[in-house]
């Protein structure tokens, strides 16, 4: 039985391997745009889309590539962006440091998180971590080192390694740049590994991959910890191109707001959350000048995309004819 | 002056009464959220938008139409509950057939898009909504003065949460109910319109919300951001209880409520997350919660 599946498996991967390649190469493509683009964007604007994009990645390797959908993502970007601020402002550490502490934070708040959440599956899941990220968000409104609402202002950006002065605009926009597509390469390398692989049959059936014999909490947890981990890199990320954190990154509209990239990009798609993230960021943008309220076109979409779209832009240009052509394969 | 714990009694019973005033809240709304849940399986997100619509209706026909509190009370979760049917039927009930997730994501969206209007055309302050002359003033029960209307708000959650539970588990609509949600095809094979059962409970859930909201008023203010502060309490709540059982979405609002009003006697730090705290011991020991099956 061994030797009769082992042919198909392979041809899999091959599939798979080659479509990730083309997205790879499309990514690069991007990479390349994104090089150039602070020359014809406001720079902090592309960088607030890059540190977006890459917390959507992040959450999308949970919700996308393992079925898991979280209400608590807020805890690890608004996390982070305090533990870099705090270590940065008040204890001097380099940036470098600074966001290792971030993102080791987060890692730790996404192991007690995940731990208590994946014992329970689907909307409870969900609940579970709205709930305990809601606890996260009180503390986080009492705690001294935070500053209540005023949060934590005027965070130096520093030197990086000693040598590169990350208060220059367009040397913090390649710093932001490399980590973004550093972020990307490792969720893409997480997805397309035998753990991800793991992951997605746990997706597809639960059932089955407990009596094929993985043990399916841990696989979560790993999964948990990892999404939370690189949503802690954006939020640290975040603290220093802004150079302050706040409340806004802890609420549960936050978690909302990332749940509605990936899905407006495409949920289960490598750049489906990037792009989705793009829009939402743009759109915030446009809007900021006007006296519009955000959330009721932020609410309206979110209605729209689970009513009538609910691949999402990437993931219905991928269903398309010319996405078939492109090399696209759909996956939710 | 009589003492307990080195706490006045005056300053206990008082906090016991605010925990009862929230936990009477705690338990309308997670109740209608039990009840939702139950059938549709949809984790209504927009639960507390429709509580802020039913203050706020309240509110609107008093200010245009001169309607008085207490027909606002029946009209105004009569407004929202067809506001809630309309919702289900053009909607909400496209979604069914999908994964739960769904459900979640487009009341939230919902949520939003309500609490956005009311929000750009009033602001986030609160607007007063004065308590019906027959219910100010207050009564002294000895211990300690007892506002009359918040008296009320106690008694009338209850008994309007006891008349649901008793809807539920002695009518016939109720008995319905529950089949349908253990097997809608076959009650759907018996003669009973399941989708029209949906849409109403939807328009129950939806009207209970918004008489929590009218009672309400006059204790909080009328603001636009009422509903999306107490729905994620009100989620622990139904956590807690057990998802689905409207028995521990009753006792568990009361009980959680309480548990909050004496936090913020003896260690206040805590009070805004003691529900929280709470809710994750239940789930460490009992993951369905106090009153919930296993799934």
């Amino acid at each position: 039985m061994a030797g009769k599946s082992q042919p198909i498996q392979a041809e899999h991967i091959v599939v798979h391997s080659k479509a990730g390649q083309l997205q790879l190469m499309l990514l690069t493509l991007i990479a390349v745009a994104l090089l150039l683009a602070p020359q014809f964007l406001y720079p902090i604007f592309v960088m607030k889309l890059l540190a977006f994009g890459l917390f959507a990645a992040a959450f999308n390797l949970l919700l996308g590539f393992t079925g898991l959908l979280s209400f608590g993502h807020a805890t690890f970007f608004g996390g982070a962006a305090y533990f870099t601020a705090h270590a940065v402002k008040v204890w001097g550490w380099s940036p470098e440091a600074g966001i290792s502490l971030g993102v080791a934070g987060a890692a730790g708040l996404g192991l007690v998180m995940g731990a208590i959440a994946i014992r329970r599956q689907g909307i409870y899941f969900a609940m579970i971590t709205l709930a305990l990220s809601q606890m996260f968000f009180f503390f986080c409104l009492q705690a001294n080192f935070t500053h209540g609402e005023d949060g934590i202002q005027s965070v130096p950006r520093g030197q990086l390694f000693g040598v590169f002065d990350l208060s220059d605009t367009m040397t913090m926009y390649y710093f932001v740049l490399a980590i973004f597509v550093l972020g990307l390469l490792i969720v893409w390398r997480f997805v397309n590994s035998p753990f991800g692989m793991i992951l997605k049959s746990i997706r597809e059936n639960e059932q089955r991959a407990i009596s094929l014999g993985y043990s399916v909490s841990r696989y979560k947890l790993g999964a948990f910890v990892m999404s939370a981990a690189l949503t802690g890199l954006a939020g640290s990320v975040k603290a220093l191109i802004f150079q302050f954190a706040t409340l806004t990154d802890v609420t549960w509209q936050m978690s909302g707001e990332v749940i509605l990239m990936t899905l407006l990009g495409g949920i289960g798609t490598l750049a489906g959350p990037v792009v989705g993230a793009g829009l939402v960021v743009t759109l915030q943008n446009y809007l900021a000048t006007s006296d519009f309220p955000v959330t009721i076109i932020t609410g309206v979409v979110f209605m729209i995309c689970v009513l009538v779209f609910r691949r999402g832009l990437v993931g219905e240009l991928s269903a398309s004819k010319l996405g078939r052509k492109l090399g696209f394969r759909s996956e939710s | 002056m009589t003492m307990i714990f080195g706490i006045p009694v005056v300053v206990l019973m008082g906090q016991l009464l605010v925990g009862l005033i929230n936990g009477s809240f705690y338990a309308l709304l997670s109740l209608g959220l039990a009840v939702i849940f139950g059938l549709l399986r949809v984790i209504n997100f927009a639960h507390g938008a429709l509580y802020m619509l039913g203050a706020f209706t309240a509110l609107l026909l008093l200010t245009v139409g001169g309607v008085n509190y207490w027909l606002a009370l029946i009209l105004s979760p009569l407004i929202v509950g067809m506001f809630g049917a309309v919702i289900e039927r053009t909607m909400l009930s496209r979604l069914y057939k999908l994964d739960h997730l769904y459900g979640l994501l487009f009341t939230f969206g919902l949520a939003l898009a309500i609490e956005g209007t009311f929000r750009y055309f009033y602001g986030a302050s609160g607007m007063p909504y004065a308590a019906p002359g027959a219910l100010s003033g207050a009564v002294d029960l000895g211990f300690m003065l007892l506002p009359v209307y918040r008296g009320w708000v106690v008694i009338v959650s209850l008994i309007v949460c006891l008349g649901v539970w008793l809807l539920i588990e002695k009518t016939k609509f109720g008995a319905y109910l529950r089949a349908a949600t253990e097997n809608p095809v076959l009650v759907q094979s018996f003669g009973v319109n399941v989708p029209l059962l949906l849409t109403l409970t939807y328009a129950l859930g939806s009207g209970l919300a918004a008489f929590a909201g009218v009672l309400a008023a006059p204790v909080y203010q009328v603001n636009p951001l009422m509903g999306s502060n107490l729905i994620i309490i009100v989620f622990a709540v139904v956590v807690v209880g057990g998802m689905g059982s409207i028995l521990g979405a009753i006792v568990t609002g009361y009980m959680l409520g309480v548990v909050e009003g004496f936090t913020k006697v003896f260690y206040p730090e805590a009070s805004n997350t003691v529900i929280f705290v709470i809710m994750t011991i239940v789930l460490i020991l009992r993951p369905a919660g106090l009153f919930g099956k296993d799934v």
